[in-house]
């Protein structure tokens, strides 16, 4: 029986020796390639995701430029934006593999700074993108500014529904900065803007698909009259989109969402979403990149690099500027 | 010796039953009190949209439920049926839009994938003697890894076959009775939920179920089959989370790789609700169901009062806290 099991985990230990080997395994030549001195800059990303559409378009405007500048990049995050701590651990790893330089989305900034500060000790340049890095260090950061997006959103909200009425806002978290300032954009601009508007309910879903359809089919439920609904983020407005539609309410609330992916994108055409915020996240990664490679050889970078906004609907969906900007 | 066990086993049965429906009676009297206060705090809340909207948000819960009741039951616990349930609707999302298999294959396939799940879970637990928290927790990476990988990281939809969207979401009730358009999803719910009561209470994996929970030496030296058993509750639960995956596909008309985890502890806070003794043992599918509407009903009502987010999880974790302490109350009460 115990010969048995210390099999058994005999077996288990080679099987995670394997793993961590697989797991180690890349990014060690990598490392290694760098550290040999060659040609080649290294340069890590660690963003605030991998696996939603949003980052793997990150990912690819990052290889873009890789491929133009002829540097070697790597790609990682955490699975969802509260793993502050995996974030950093991750960080702490790309420190170590001693980068030439290095791109960093930070989940929450000051958590990070020990080991950006390490970064700037040892002189090795920290490029923000993303929401970027709320400190000094980065020599430079590509963003969109979520503020002046959402309150764009606002804007078109207020037109399509004539200028009065009730709104709610499904986003994804109360935390990030994305969704903070996504909330915040759109919650101001109306205010400010917009007296005879109201939002009557902002609630969040984590940007759970399924948990923001009930979200906004409760939401539907306590406001009879709610003329249009804000989804601060893909799984938000996805979710919106259902709980509108199970609702029976399809035409009859405007629904304005945030980024793209097949799902909206399908909506705007048919029309039952009115429109939706993009941003460039090709656009995100590959100008991070780019940027990285002009600091290390000694170009000059503006301090904040905007990635830009853009709302698009049916009418320009398919115009090739838009087009460019959207994932599926 | 399994004579011996069967003749033992009613007399305990019945008294089990006995303290289990004052767990179900109290649960169910919980729930009627939900509705009540939510009734009288929101005129929107009894109305026969949200009504249906409440049922159809238990559907994906409930039937998580179902499968883990049995494996809690039986002394272990299943932290998988998240994930599998996501790998299971990606798996139908990849038969149907990539494969174009006919709908029903795709949907066996779903189910399939979450019985092979509980079979690798059940041989894990039962053969090599892993601790089934230990070994759920490893299928649970696996699963989320394998819907990661096998959809390439992003979401598959089922736009070109609508049929399987109206399936889950359209009515055959409201075919019948116009203006009752209760969708299908909740006819799933009930339906699973019956055959899960009745292998529950009138089989022998039903009565097996009880007796590895209440105890497994004695089981084992009557000659019941543990191991083999213990695979079938398993399967069973793998089952439920493959046919909650085809459901949460069809509702969102997409098969989502990223979402699932989480998902485990709303079903098993069902369950423990309901009076399901996470000791093993005790427990009944007419509680669970209880429990799920309990967690559905009260996160439907605070989101209709717009009550912030983060009390909202603040007071359903009270109630599951108060469920189980109400529940040790009662037994001491007994002792």
């Amino acid at each position: 029986m115990s010969s048995r099991s210390m099999r058994v985990f005999v077996a288990l230990g080679a099987a995670m020796a394997l793993l961590v080997g697989a797991c180690g395994g890349q990014p060690a030549t990598t490392g290694g390639a760098s550290a040999s001195t060659s040609a080649k800059l290294f340069i890590p990303m660690i963003s605030k995701g991998f696996q939603h559409q949003f980052w793997q378009a990150v990912r690819q405007g990052a290889e873009k430029a890789a491929a133009q500048y002829n540097v070697t990049i790597t790609f990682e995050g955490p699975e969802n934006e509260s793993q502050v701590d995996k974030q950093i651990e991750m960080l702490q790893a790309a420190i170590n593999k001693k980068p030439n330089a290095l791109c960093f989305a930070a989940l929450d900034s000051k958590a990070a700074i020990p080991l950006l500060q390490k970064l700037k000790d040892q002189n090795i340049p920290v490029i923000g993108f993303d929401s970027g890095v709320d400190s000094d260090i980065p020599v430079a950061t590509a963003a969109t500014d979520n503020i002046a997006a959402a309150a764009a959103a606002a804007d078109k909200m207020a037109s399509l529904i004539g200028m009065s009425g009730d709104v709610a806002i499904v986003a994804h978290d109360q935390t990030s900065r994305t969704g903070i300032d996504r909330v915040k954009g759109f919650t101001d601009q109306i205010k400010s803007k917009y007296p005879n508007i109201k939002i009557v309910s902002t609630q969040y879903g984590g940007g759970d698909q399924l948990k923001s359809t009930d979200i906004t089919k409760a939401i539907l439920q306590a406001n009879p009259n709610l003329k249009g609904v804000f989804g601060a983020n893909e799984g938000s407005a996805i979710g919106v989109l259902n709980g509108v539609k199970e609702s029976g309410k399809s035409g009859k609330v405007v629904v304005i969402g945030y980024d793209s992916g097949q799902q909206q994108m399908d909506a705007i055409r048919s029309g039952e979403e009115a429109g939706a915020i993009t941003q460039d996240p090709i656009g995100i990664g590959f100008k991070s990149v780019e940027a990285a490679w002009k600091v290390l050889n000694k170009q000059s970078v503006p301090k904040n690099i905007d990635t830009g906004f853009h709302w698009y609907d049916k009418t320009n969906i398919d115009a090739p500027d838009i087009a460019a900007l959207l994932y599926k | 010796m399994r004579i011996g066990l069967a003749a033992l086993s009613p007399a305990r049965r019945t008294t089990l039953m006995r303290s289990d429906a004052v767990q179900r009676l109290l649960a169910f009297a919980a729930l009627i009190a939900i509705i009540l206060i939510f009734s009288l705090l929101s005129p929107n809340f009894l109305q026969f949209d949200n009504v249906v909207g409440i049922l159809i948000a238990t559907a994906v819960n409930g039937i998580l439920a179902l499968g883990v009741t049995f494996v809690i039951i039986s002394g272990s616990i299943d932290l998988s049926i998240g994930t599998v349930m996501t790998l299971s609707s990606v798996m139908t999302a990849v038969f149907i839009t990539e494969w174009h298999a006919p709908v029903p294959v795709g949907i066996l396939a779903g189910v399939s994938t979450g019985a092979l799940a509980g079979i690798v879970n059940g041989t894990l637990v039962a053969k090599l003697k892993i601790p089934s928290f230990i070994a759920t927790l490893g299928m649970l990476n696996v699963a989320k890894g394998l819907a990661l990988v096998v959809s390439g990281l992003k979401p598959i939809y089922f736009n070109d076959t609508p049929d399987f969207n109206r399936a889950a979401m359209g009515s055959v009730i409201g075919g019948v009775i116009p203006g009752l358009d209760i969708p299908n999803v909740v006819l799933v719910l009930f339906g699973c939920a019956l055959v899960a009561s009745l292998i529950l209470t009138t089989t022998v994996l039903g009565r097996f179920t009880f007796a590895l929970g209440s105890n497994e030496e004695a089981a084992r030296l009557s000659g019941v089959n543990v191991v083999g058993w213990k695979i079938a509750v398993f399967t069973l639960a793998g089952i439920f989370s493959g046919i909650a995956g085809v459901l949460i596909g069809a509702r969102l008309n997409s098969a989502q790789p990223s979402l699932g985890q989480g998902y485990e502890l709303d079903a098993i806070a069902a369950a423990v609700i309901g009076g399901t003794s996470l000791s093993g043992g005790e427990g009944s599918i007419l509680g669970t169901v209880i429990g799920a509407f309990i967690i559905s009903t009260l996160t439907n009502g605070l989101r209709i009062l717009s009550v912030p987010q983060e009390w909202q999880t603040v007071v359903t974790g009270g109630i599951v806290i108060l469920a189980v302490y109400l529940d040790i109350v009662r037994r001491r009460q007994q002792q």
